[in-house]
């Protein structure tokens, strides 16, 4: 009961409650009693402190609610681009004339010119892009055939020439990604770990324009992992980014490394980057990750005409195609993309032997 | 001459917390740290944390008794968000695009360090209340952050008297104390 008195003492006094007989009395037991003192000393700082606390929080309650007032009233945005909106409008409304007078003389201008290069240019060599699936031969085939001949192949005796690329698993589930131009126009595909396992697989949804496919394994021989040691990326890339992939250029994974050469793809595509890395027809689809171990694109393409000129398709992308589906089909909305890389500050070598068996060969026939 | 005397009656606002000035430096200044952010790999969560911290510096810098402001409220800001996200930034193994030429900047290195003692200093309190559990952490709260009267939070905690409330409060303070110093004293 003492102490609790003391500190009562010790708390008025520091806050200047006691009247000047108490403040006398008190100031000499301080001055006799060096352990009083030193109680009031640190009491005092701790007190302050509290004061600092109390304050400090005041103003993050108080930046708070400013922050959701002023967007409530619209004086703040959290999207900078509308905030040049009005001048654009004003900008429309003063030169609306102009513009109009100047877009009809330009769209004339723009037919009469068109037509004479319709006229006067050769045909366009429109394949710049190959994709980089491969048709595999009879031949290749038949050696594959002889290879495999212990397991039996799920791939029927029949098919004679398959469409290959490659893919990784999105979600434990069995959910695998590639490209749109390795299974488009194909119904049947049969996908093969890195240990020449075959699995069913069927096409759920194929986005062209994206140049994504979303695969899931039907197999009952398909057991699924308990995680994914990778996950996407969500902001966008820097250029000459140490980068690598894996893929199936043969029938055996493959891995390659190189950089990020520029943000955008082929004509300035925003949704893809172009990289500088060694790529081959059936690397198509494979994953693109950064040092550490993060998915930063889907392999998709590379120039025909220039040497080390290969295209990937954007996380960005992809995470619109995953959305897009989920939309499309009310079954698929668990689809869950992985977000925890355990892949980060492992060697190479070591995140490869983590990866690998989740990144599959594509046949489709 | 106007001008300059308008943003010492807002820093001295922002001192009182005073919530108009609090409001009008912030709308006056978020956009150009939402743009500053977001042109640089941030997104508009990151430009209200790193925003919101600048106004916790510049308060700590307006309560002190010698500040004086060398620059425009906006040119300190802007040069301590730029500090701040420029920090996150490398964390993350990235870097700002240069834009030193578009804005003026002052040093605001010490103010930060200062700051950044602060901050662990708040966040070793914060903890040590946190762990603390109810009652006592609001019975604190009530009489040291909110100074209530020792009656009345008796009321308000249903004690039968102001006494007993007293002596949990004693209790309480003397954990928090411990608990406090403990972090306190490893910092230092």
């Amino acid at each position: 009961m003492d102490d609790i008195l003391l500190l009562e003492a010790i708390e008025n006094y520091l806050s200047g409650k006691m009247s000047a007989e108490e403040r006398a009395y008190f100031e000499n037991l301080r001055k006799t009693t060096p352990e009083i003192d030193q109680m009031v000393v640190e009491h005092g700082m701790f007190l302050q402190q509290m004061d600092t606390y109390a304050a400090h929080r005041n103003l993050k309650h108080h930046l708070h609610e400013a922050h959701i007032k002023l967007i409530e009233t619209g004086e703040i945005t959290e999207n900078p681009s509308q905030t040049t909106k009005a001048k654009v409008i004003q900008l429309w409304r003063k030169y609306k004339r102009v513009a109009t007078i100047a877009a009809s003389v330009g769209g004339v201008i723009a037919l009469v010119i068109s037509v004479v290069v319709v006229a006067v240019s050769p045909a366009p060599n429109n394949r710049a892009v190959t994709e980089l699936s491969r048709k595999v031969d009879n031949l290749q085939k038949k050696t594959d055939a002889l290879n495999t001949e212990v397991r039996k192949s799920k791939i029927p005796e029949s098919i004679t020439q398959t469409n290959n690329g490659s893919s990784f698993l999105i979600d434990t589930r069995g959910f695998i990604l590639t490209n749109a131009h390795v299974v488009q126009g194909l119904s049947n595909v049969v996908v093969v770990n890195s240990r020449g396992e075959e699995f069913k697989a069927r096409i759920i949804s194929v986005d062209g324009s994206k140049d994504l496919a979303l695969l899931k394994i039907d197999d009952e021989d398909f057991q699924s992992p308990s995680s994914l040691p990778y996950n996407f990326k969500r902001t966008a890339s820097d250029l000459a980014e140490e980068i690598y992939t894996l893929g199936y250029p043969r029938n055996t994974i493959v891995y390659n490394q190189g950089y990020m050469s520029a943000l955008t793809g082929f004509n300035g595509d925003t949704l893809s980057y172009q990289l500088s890395v060694t790529a081959n027809p059936g690397n198509s689809g494979g994953p693109v990750l950064n040092k550490n171990g993060e998915i930063i694109g889907v392999l998709s393409g590379r120039q025909e005409q220039a040497e080390g000129v290969v295209f990937a398709v954007r996380t960005k992308a992809i995470h619109r195609f995953i959305d897009q589906v989920k939309k499309a089909d009310t079954s698929l909305e668990k689809i869950k993309l992985p977000t925890a890389s355990s892949l980060k500050g492992k060697d190479r070598p070591q995140q490869i032997k983590q990866l690998q068996e989740y990144v599959y060969q594509v046949k489709a026939f | 001459m106007k001008a300059e005397y308008n943003e010492q009656l807002l820093l001295k606002g922002l001192a009182n917390n005073d919530s108009k000035a609090i409001e009008t430096i912030y709308k006056e200044n978020f956009q150009v740290i939402l743009s500053l952010i977001i042109n640089n790999n941030g997104s508009s969560d990151d430009a209200r944390d790193v925003f919101q911290e600048a106004m916790i510096a510049l308060y700590e810098k307006a309560q002190s008794q010698s500040f004086v402001l060398t620059c425009r409220i906006q040119t300190y800001l802007y040069s301590v968000c730029r500090r701040l996200w420029l920090k996150r930034l490398q964390q993350n193994g990235r870097y700002l695009y240069d834009s030193d030429s578009v804005s003026e900047t002052v040093a605001v290195e010490e103010d930060l360090e200062e700051h950044e003692r602060k901050n662990a200093e708040f966040a070793i309190m914060d903890r040590a209340l946190s762990s603390l559990g109810e009652p006592c952490k609001s019975l604190l709260e009530a009489y040291y952050l909110q100074k209530k009267d020792m009656q009345e939070i008796a009321k308000e905690f249903r004690y039968t008297n102001a006494d007993n409330a007293k002596n949990q409060k004693y209790k309480c303070l003397m954990r928090l104390k411990k608990l406090f110093f403990a972090q306190f004293n490893i910092g230092e």
